[in-house]
């Protein structure tokens, strides 16, 4: 099988246990392809986030296998920290290295892990802090920008590695409402321009407007797992439709 | 009725501050360094997911701070000769020196209590931002050298700070191996010529100048320094 043809993301059988009585992931199966935008919802608590942090394996899980770019997460000879380099990944929480400036968090790992001279980082991060609208604020700290720039520097630090995947965990849920559509703005240019993302929220707009598959979770399983079109339709489960109406409702 | 002789300060300043305050600043400074250094590693050792790591840490850290500095200082300066001389296998006692002896007690008793406050300062650090640096594909050295420690030490830094001002007046003690710091130094002008209320006064004086002055620094410091979140 070609490299293409594989999936970019896959998951089979996937089970975390926090301890023996509480399972927090469920025989957890999908995959995510080449190009492909999942959005992952579910209620709080469904173990979204745990899957989302188990594709880079900052989550460790006991059960089950995942493949990225046919890389298997749990062999021995697997190099994480390089697999995880190619892996961009964007917080809840932001989490902007406080202690360093805006143009220092882009560089940080291009020049540590991708070994990538101050002239290149700098020339990458700056152009990137360009594309998600924030060249002005290069020299500052992460804490004299609102939550919503802030998140847009994560977007263009994570992008800085130039990743063959980007993971989403609630990338606005800690934001102002105002704020939301700047940086779902820079996710859906993302998805447009053909980059594979795997996104846990609850922007339903967001999932409507460019996602191709949606996978519902509840209680460390996966629900449903369906075409936007058909998620989004008639037919689906009871626990589903629940989580949509209550979601949509306003 | 008692003569007080402040002259005697004046005359003696130079020596005081030459071969005493010169001696007490070097041992400060460089005991504190060393020990941040050692303390910080500790700590690192102490979080490790390697239990041996830990547990020589924490018992390390225990012994430290179980045993009076005293204590210490005479057992460094009566036994690290023998102990070399196990080790290098020479015929005699290794003579180590009482700056070396001292810096060297002073360093590892430090590194206990230092280790003890890069502990605080390493787990203050919120843990989304280790997932970050793992995320971008740092390794554990490089998130805790790059991410965490920078962070930890601009947290602690006040108290950091403070407890080398403690480590700064414990450094008077070498006067059990013979060494003369400042205190040392005025300790002798004061027996010699017989001015024992004018020296200790002074001496006393500018102890607390020092270490009061450095004290309103680590305020302006922690004013300065603290990351905005």
């Amino acid at each position: 099988m070609s490299a293409s043809a594989t999936p970019m993301i896959e998951m089979a059988a996937v089970s975390k246990w926090y301890s023996p009585q509480f399972q927090v992931l469920k025989d957890c199966t999908t995959s995510v392809d080449r190009g492909e935008v999942v959005v992952v919802c579910g209620p709080s608590g469904s173990g979204k986030s745990t899957l989302i942090k188990c594709v880079n394996a900052l989550e460790p899980f006991q059960a089950g296998t995942i493949r990225v770019d046919g890389i298997n997460l749990s062999d021995p000879g697997t190099n994480l920290p390089k697999l995880r380099a190619r892996i961009g990944m964007v917080f809840q929480h932001f989490e902007l290295f406080p202690h360093l400036k805006i143009t220092e968090n882009l560089c940080l790992a291009q020049e540590k892990v991708l070994g990538r001279s101050r002239e290149e980082a700098m020339a990458k991060g700056r152009a990137l802090l360009d594309r998600v609208g924030l060249a002005a604020h290069a020299e500052k700290f992460p804490g004299q920008l609102s939550g919503g720039q802030q998140q847009r520097v994560a977007i263009a630090r994570a992008l800085a590695m130039d990743p063959i995947a980007m993971l989403f965990d609630e990338p606005t849920s800690a934001l102002d409402p105002e704020m939301i559509t700047e940086v779902l703005d820079v996710m859906v240019e993302l998805a447009r321009e053909g980059m594979t993302m795997m996104v846990v929220t609850h922007e339903m707009g967001f999932a409507r407007k460019v996602a191709h598959r949606v996978i519902f979770m509840d209680q460390g399983e996966i629900i449903e797992d369906r075409s936007k079109d058909e998620f989004f339709g008639s037919p689906r489960s009871d626990r589903a439709q629940l989580f949509l109406s209550k979601i949509l409702s306003h | 009725m008692f003569q007080f002789d402040f002259d005697i300060i004046f005359k003696t300043l130079p020596y005081l501050l030459r071969e005493g305050m010169v001696f007490t600043l070097t041992l400060t400074a460089l005991a504190a360094f060393g020990g941040l250094v050692l303390g910080t590693l500790l700590a690192l050792m102490r979080l490790s997911t390697l239990p041996g790591l830990a547990l020589f840490a924490t018992g390390y850290v225990n012994l430290m701070r179980s045993l009076p500095l005293v204590l210490v200082i005479f057992w460094f300066y009566f036994l690290v000769p023998y102990i070399g001389q196990v080790i290098l296998r020479t015929e005699r006692p290794v003579e180590v020196g009482a700056f070396a002896s001292a810096l060297i007690t002073f360093t590892l008793f430090e590194a206990a209590y230092f280790s003890e406050i890069m502990r605080a300062g390493i787990q203050s650090v919120p843990k989304g931002q280790l997932s970050a640096g793992y995320a971008l594909g740092l390794t554990y050295r490089q998130v805790m050298g790059y991410v965490v420690v920078p962070q930890a030490l601009r947290n602690m830094l006040p108290v950091i700070l403070t407890q080398t001002v403690v480590l700064f007046q414990d450094t008077s003690l070498v006067y059990v191996i013979s060494i003369t710091d400042f205190l040392g130094a005025a300790s002798k002008v004061a027996q010699r010529d017989g001015r024992l209320i004018e020296m200790y006064l002074f001496a006393a004086l500018v102890y607390f100048l020092i270490s009061f002055l450095a004290s309103l620094l680590v305020k302006r410091l922690q004013a300065r320094t603290a990351i905005i979140r």
